[in-house]
């Protein structure tokens, strides 16, 4: 593992992220999270063998409902929200994914 | 501006026919427009409250008998969804989302006949500690204009501490209602992790994502409390545990409660101020018959870097619903331009850049080659880190610390270097990492340039063990005057 993050990286995460940065984005946030991975780090030198990771904090019975059909959001209100909203066929519009 | 009346004053006032909802919900209008330049608020929706309001009194005309919040105005931080109001999480990606349901904790207010008034400024999505994050503008506090509110929930407590209403929601995935509530001389209750449903709380971290409230009382936020607390069967991670009847829990007495203080945590890091307001009210607990002892969270000192882990890898995958597909922004694209053009595009044009710089780090913790090291050692000093609370409450009822290290800092001050503001969470995240009830109430000032700044004394308890919190809490403002001072 290297120490230090490089704008390589960091253009990886962000295509990973899903997220267009700009290359002054790009040089911000290398500075910023090399800064706070550093600080981080120091958890690695805890001795955590054997010690199981908590994967949640609740009570560790699981709640359960009845398996019933219940009302849910109507296709017009579903769609309310939508940028592009096909409110005739009842769909998200998207660009063409296939075959563009 | 004349003191406004608390929660419990109003429901008892509108109950008894003895005040009318809509003249208070006239006047909370009336001091939230007064308020404007502190920019608590991103939404009112006036007419909706009057319509509330109005249609309360004529409930009690008629002698149906009224809920617990009668007429009450209340604040609702912009990332809990009321259906039909917009709601932003003072992100631009959600400028222009109307819920089309209510969170169940609004279904909850509202059938306790509490009046919303509208929606409060927060940082983006509850990510940040000084409400500077918000696509809306920043919040100023209500005690100092040059200075921060707290976040995320800023809007929320500046609301409440200025007097604009006497209830507020806030939500905390980190401190996001205890700091914000420190900074404003307001109390902030993070409830045990599974006493609220986060039905329709947008989601930032869902192991540690609570909602709580916020109130100039005690009493105030144990009636907020009382009123959206327990099961849902919308919200799997909302317990089954019962909820006690918090009032009856405000005994005034907390004679032979033990109270813990680890010491080890406040190396050189806390200013003087904060420090005497604390160990002040340390004294003022042992007057009123506790006993304080030292107790050690030797893995406490973790807590910033293994909330920033664990938040930021679970907030990676919880924003990738954030794609201008079925709700929220969407970016401009010419014909030759994908799906992917529009899914990268839209989030950078929708988040700001805090948003963009704890997705990234989540992206990062959780990516191959990163994932040991990073996200998984953080889950196991997680558990070391729980298993010292465990200790301490073998021997203590509930642990002090200050709610912030530092008094309220100026607006600006720590925006260019995030991990400065990170550190600041140092006392607040270990309970939403642990999943424990903690509260902030007011304990006093910290000078600065010449101004009073609050400061906050933080209790933290058992697991689902509010009604010590609130008790303790309560006895101490009982004893003290600190929770009625009020912003010039």
């Amino acid at each position: 593992m290297s120490s230090d993050l490089t704008t390589a990286d960091v253009e990886r995460i962000a295509a990973l992220a899903q997220l267009e940065l700009t290359d002054a984005e790009t040089r911000l946030f290398t500075k910023q999270l090399a800064e706070i991975l550093a600080y981080a780090r120091q958890v690695q030198a805890l001795d955590t063998g054997g010690v199981p990771a908590t994967a949640h904090v609740g009570p560790a019975a699981g709640l359960e409902r009845p398996d019933e059909p219940r009302d849910s959001l109507s296709t017009n209100d579903a769609l309310a929200n939508a940028p592009d909203p096909a409110p005739k066929a009842g769909l998200f519009r998207v660009p063409r994914v296939i075959g563009g | 501006m004349a003191t406004a009346p608390t929660a419990h004053a109003i429901a008892g006032e509108v109950a008894a026919g003895d005040r009318s909802a809509e003249a208070t919900c006239r006047e909370a209008l009336a001091r939230i427009e007064a308020a404007a330049a502190l920019n608590a608020f991103i939404t009112v929706d006036a007419d909706r409250a009057l319509a509330r309001a109005i249609e309360i009194d004529r409930r009690r005309a008629a002698g149906v008998p009224l809920g617990p919040l009668a007429g009450v105005p209340l604040a609702v931080k912009d990332n809990i969804c009321v259906r039909g109001m917009r709601t932003t999480a003072a992100s631009k990606i959600l400028d222009r989302f109307t819920p089309p349901y209510d969170a169940t904790v609004i279904t909850r207010l509202e059938a306790a006949d509490a009046v919303v008034v509208g929606k409060t400024n927060c940082d983006e999505f509850g990510m940040g500690s000084s409400n500077e994050n918000s696509a809306y503008g920043a919040v100023t506090n209500p005690w100092a204009p040059d200075r921060v509110p707290g976040g995320s929930s800023g809007g929320s407590a500046a609301a409440v501490a200025a007097g604009c209403v006497p209830l507020a929601l806030g939500s905390e995935t980190g401190g996001s209602i205890r700091q914000p509530a420190a900074f404003c001389g307001v109390v902030g209750v993070k409830p045990t992790y599974g006493r609220v449903s986060r039905y329709g709380l947008l989601a930032f971290a869902s192991s540690l994502d609570q909602v709580g409230p916020v109130g100039r009382t005690v009493a105030d936020a144990a009636l907020g409390l009382q009123a959206m607390a327990g099961a849902d069967p919308q919200d799997a991670t909302a317990a089954a545990e019962p909820v006690p009847d918090l009032a009856a829990a405000l005994t005034g007495s907390i004679e032979g409660l033990r109270i813990g203080v680890p010491r080890g945590m406040f190396a050189a890091s806390v200013d003087d101020g904060v420090r005497a307001a604390f160990e002040a009210a340390l004294g003022a607990l042992r007057g009123l018959g506790a006993t304080v002892v030292d107790v050690a969270l030797p893995h406490a000192r973790y807590a910033v870097p293994v909330y920033y882990l664990v938040a930021t890898a679970e907030a990676s995958s919880n924003l990738a619903r954030y794609d201008g597909v079925k709700y929220g922004h969407r970016a401009a694209l010419d014909a030759t331009e994908g799906p992917d053009t529009m899914f990268s595009r839209t989030r950078d044009e929708g988040f700001g850049a805090e948003v963009k710089r704890r997705i990234m780090l989540g992206t990062y913790v959780l990516s191959t080659g990163y994932y040991d090291a990073f996200y998984l050692k953080a889950q196991q000093v997680r558990t070391l880190l729980r298993r010292d609370y465990d200790e301490a409450f073998a021997t203590v009822d509930a642990v002090a610390m200050p709610t912030s290290p530092v008094p309220p800092f100026r607006l600006g001050e720590r925006t260019g270097t995030p991990l400065q503001m990170y550190l600041a969470d140092i006392f607040t995240v270990s309970a939403n990492l642990a999943g424990l009830p903690a509260i902030s109430v007011p304990c006093g000032f910290a000078e600065a340039d010449g101004r009073r700044l609050p400061v906050g004394l933080q209790l933290t308890g058992r697991m689902f063990d509010e009604p010590t919190l609130l008790r303790i809490g309560d006895t101490y403002e009982r004893a003290t005057d600190w929770h009625a001072a009020r912003p010039a």
